[in-house]
């Protein structure tokens, strides 16, 4: 059998987590069309971070963590390039070359010793303390994902919690940086 | 300010400046205002249809006849729900429409007002692009973009929602050139390397075939005309999709057919067999590749195609060309004058193996049929449609079904945007609206809807538009009482359980198009068909011929889902051999 365009190579077939980076018009229906896209073609979304980054240029910052082989991730940046508002499209899969951060507010509740416990867990992974009362704490945890869900894992058992989480942000390391049509840092 | 204009105003101002002449459209509360503009003016012709999927439709037929986009506007709640169907065919489809609709007040826009809907999010996934229009000083803005979205790149449904009270406020117009649409592409450069690498595997080949789709009649005539000169120049056999059917001259024998689940055993079998496959303006949809993990398994493959999102979807593919097919296919043909003279002159040689194979598979002759002389066979009825029509440039729409495959296979058409045919969604009641926006594009051309009696029902309504706008359209029934489609199914896969396939009660045709004010004409027996089919081509008039014809054929070759493109049925002998996993496929 010759070489058929069929034999691909088993990497391809293996399943990963990738973030989606998109930027976008940032006007009414945009997220709308972009989850609806990944909804509607049956990508995943394990997280979605967006908010608005450049006010003049009214562009958002979409970051969607999602689960999918090479090849179908290679898909749903060639889809999502397709909708209209949308201006650029990156893929970084989860390595070294990409600092990803995530955040999330746990309020714990307890009370003495199990509130003294907690607390120390949180100083030993270097959260901030937003909040105290004698009956419970608020502290925000940084990092990435695999570290904060250590980290919520650790003091949940302790007692009962609250937690709010960000999706993932993802940004290349290095000067690295990508542009609009016109050239402008994105 | 003195150059106010009413938002209704700016709308037809921007349809003049974009060379619109028509549009198909149905009034309502919310677009009064816009209905108001077009009795004032007499440019833009409206067509009004009988339900707004009707306009849809037509527009459709109209665009793919044309090469200009359809317009279409409804009012709307239940106006813009009926039209999500035909945008959804235009989308699967990329055929180039731009839809207005009108909307309630803005002020009253989340309250459930009496025919809301939220028109934008109902049609965002089957749209290029949809936009709500909250001011009037946008309006012209994205009547321009929306233009530019509907035809650029690969063609589709665009929609502008229009509340009531923007339509009445006055704004600003800006032209086309005072806005900037162009920012929005191209997004993906076209790769070069590519048509060197594709050149070079063209000119190795030993087994190659072209496989072109409606990408090609996306990108007009003269791409048709390159693909035509390439095909020639290389002397290789070449098959299309059912979209793709005229870009190649269907008459020609360098022309295998139309391949896929009902495609000839010498396309299907040439696809299975080739060393190279060139796909051009065709997406690898599964009609057309069966069981993908055996899709042309010895294959290298060159895919060309101006939608990036096309590319190693389905099929991993070597060498990808992003772009236009006209200008990729000049690209390869200046480079194989340039470089490869001798291959050009000596192609047919090396190839000479390769076609001894493909005759030897036209030998089984798959499109073959028993001929009856008491019944008409369906597969008869459209061979002599096509004999008594081909030498005047008709244009031919389907319905879906059965009919709509032979139409395919006897039908031959030797010029694109000559067939206009639902495929992507498969939309019954597609063909009569379609007939209607292609007449109108066309007028004194003949205009032959091939449909079924089931789908025709479907959007039987319009023969009445037909009849008013003295639009001549042959509606051409192939009436075997059944959902053939259906029925041949259930009898293949589904043990002869012809649930709910069979129409108990359907109308006299006859009779209903004289209702309608057309002309009816019926014919049962094979002897009086040709005198009746022209007989039909000559009235001037629209026409239902209701050809009454042998209820149970089946529509083969057929490769039943879930098998690859060498294990073909070819006729009611070899019905064995398909696979409970096949069954699930639809
Ligand atoms: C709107 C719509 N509903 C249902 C179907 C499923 N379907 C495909 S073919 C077919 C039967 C068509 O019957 P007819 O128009 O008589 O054509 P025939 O197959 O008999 O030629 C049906 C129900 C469809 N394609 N479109
Ligand atoms: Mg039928």
């Amino acid at each position: 059998m010759s070489k058929s365009a069929y034999e691909i190579d088993q990497n391809q077939k293996k399943i990963e987590r990738y973030v989606v980076v998109a930027w976008v018009d940032n006007e009414a229906g945009v997220l709308a069309r972009v989850s609806g896209l990944f909804s509607g073609r049956g990508y995943n979304i394990e997280s979605l971070a967006v908010s608005e980054v450049d006010h003049d240029r009214k562009i958002s910052r979409i970051t969607i963590a999602t689960l999918g082989t090479q090849a179908v991730v290679k898909q749903i940046q060639a889809q999502v390039l397709k909708l209209v508002p949308v201006h650029k499209v990156n893929i970084y899969p989860i390595n070294d070359e990409t600092i990803f951060r995530e955040l999330a507010l746990v309020k714990f509740l307890g009370e003495g010793k199990v509130l003294e416990t907690a607390k120390q867990i949180c100083i030993d992974n270097k959260c901030q303390f937003l909040d105290k009362t004698s009956k419970s704490f608020i502290v925000q945890a940084l990092g990435r994902r695999t570290e904060i869900d250590d980290f919520i894992k650790k003091i949940k058992v302790l007692g009962q919690v609250s937690i709010s989480r960000t999706g993932a942000l993802a940004m290349k390391k290095g000067s690295e940086t990508v542009k609009d049509n016109k050239g402008q840092v994105l | 300010m003195g150059n106010q204009l009413t938002g209704a105003e700016i709308v037809f101002k921007a349809l003049n400046d974009h060379g619109v002449e028509c549009i198909f459209g149905y009034p309502g509360g919310a677009v009064l205002p816009l209905y108001d503009e077009i009795s004032k003016q007499k440019k833009i012709k409206h067509f009004l249809v009988r339900h707004e999927q009707g306009a849809g439709h037509a527009a459709e037929g109209y665009a793919r006849s044309s090469g200009k986009p359809g317009v279409v506007l409804v009012t709307s709640g239940p106006g813009a729900t009926n039209m999500v169907t035909a945008l959804t065919d235009a989308y699967m489809d990329s055929v180039p429409l731009v839809c207005i609709t009108g909307q309630v007040p803005t002020h009253l826009i989340g309250t459930d007002a009496f025919q809301e809907c939220d028109t934008t999010g109902i049609t965002r996934p089957c749209t290029k692009h949809n936009w709500l229009v909250k001011d009037v000083n946008n309006l012209a803005e994205v009547m321009h973009k929306a233009f530019d979205v509907a035809m650029s790149g690969r063609p589709g449904p665009v929609l502008i929602d229009i509340p009531k009270d923007i339509q009445f406020q006055k704004g600003i117009y800006k032209s086309a050139d005072e806005v900037q649409t162009k920012i929005i592409r191209p997004k993906v450069k076209v790769e070069t390397t590519g048509i060197e690498k594709a050149v070079e595997l063209i000119t190795k080949s030993k087994k190659p075939i072209i496989y072109s789709g409606g990408g090609v009649i996306n990108a007009g005539k003269k791409a048709a005309d390159a693909l035509t000169e390439f095909t020639r120049v290389t002397n290789f056999p070449i098959t299309s999709t059912l979209q793709g059917l005229g870009a190649f001259p269907g008459s020609d024998p360098q022309f295998l057919g139309m391949l896929g689940m009902h495609g000839t055993y010498e396309a299907n079998n040439a696809m299975h067999e080739c060393d190279l496959m060139i796909n051009v303006g065709a997406r690898f949809d599964d009609r057309i590749t069966g069981r993908v993990d055996a899709f042309s398994p010895n294959s290298k493959k060159i895919h060309i195609d101006i939608d990036p999102s096309s590319i190693n979807k389905i099929v991993k593919v070597d060498i990808a060309i992003v772009g236009d097919c006209l200008t990729v296919l000049t690209d390869v043909l200046t480079t194989l004058k340039n470089k490869h003279s001798k291959f050009c002159n000596s192609n047919k040689e090396n190839i000479s193996n390769w076609w001894q194979q493909i005759n030897k598979w036209r030998q089984k002759k798959s499109l073959s049929y028993k001929f009856d002389e008491k019944l008409i066979m369906p597969q008869y009825a459209v061979e002599r449609l096509y004999e008594l029509t081909k030498n005047q440039d008709a244009f031919i729409t389907t319905e879906v079904g059965q009919h709509q495959m032979w139409a395919a296979q006897f039908y031959k058409f030797n010029k694109p945007n000559r067939w206009m045919t639902s495929g992507g969604l498969g939309t019954m009641g597609y063909g009569l609206p379609a007939a209607i926006g292609t007449q109108v594009a066309n007028p004194g051309k003949l205009v032959v809807d091939i449909a079924g009696e089931a789908s025709i029902l479907m959007n039987i309504q319009e023969m009445s538009t037909a009849v008013q706008y003295k639009l001549p359209i042959k509606i051409f029934i192939l009436n075997n009482q059944w959902m053939g489609m259906v029925r041949q199914w259930q009898e293949l896969l589904h043990e002869k359980n012809y649930s709910e396939s069979y129409t108990e009660a359907l109308p006299d045709f006859v009779k209903l198009a004289e209702a309608y004010g057309a002309i009816g004409i019926r014919a049962s027996n094979p002897k009086e068909l040709d005198e009746k089919i022209n007989e039909m081509i000559e009235v001037d008039r629209p026409v239902i011929f209701d050809c009454m014809v042998k209820k149970d054929e089946n529509c083969f070759p057929m490769i039943p889902s879930g098998k690859p493109h060498n294990e073909m049925i070819l006729g009611p002998e070899d019905e064995e051999g398909i696979t409970e996993e096949g069954k699930v496929l639809v």
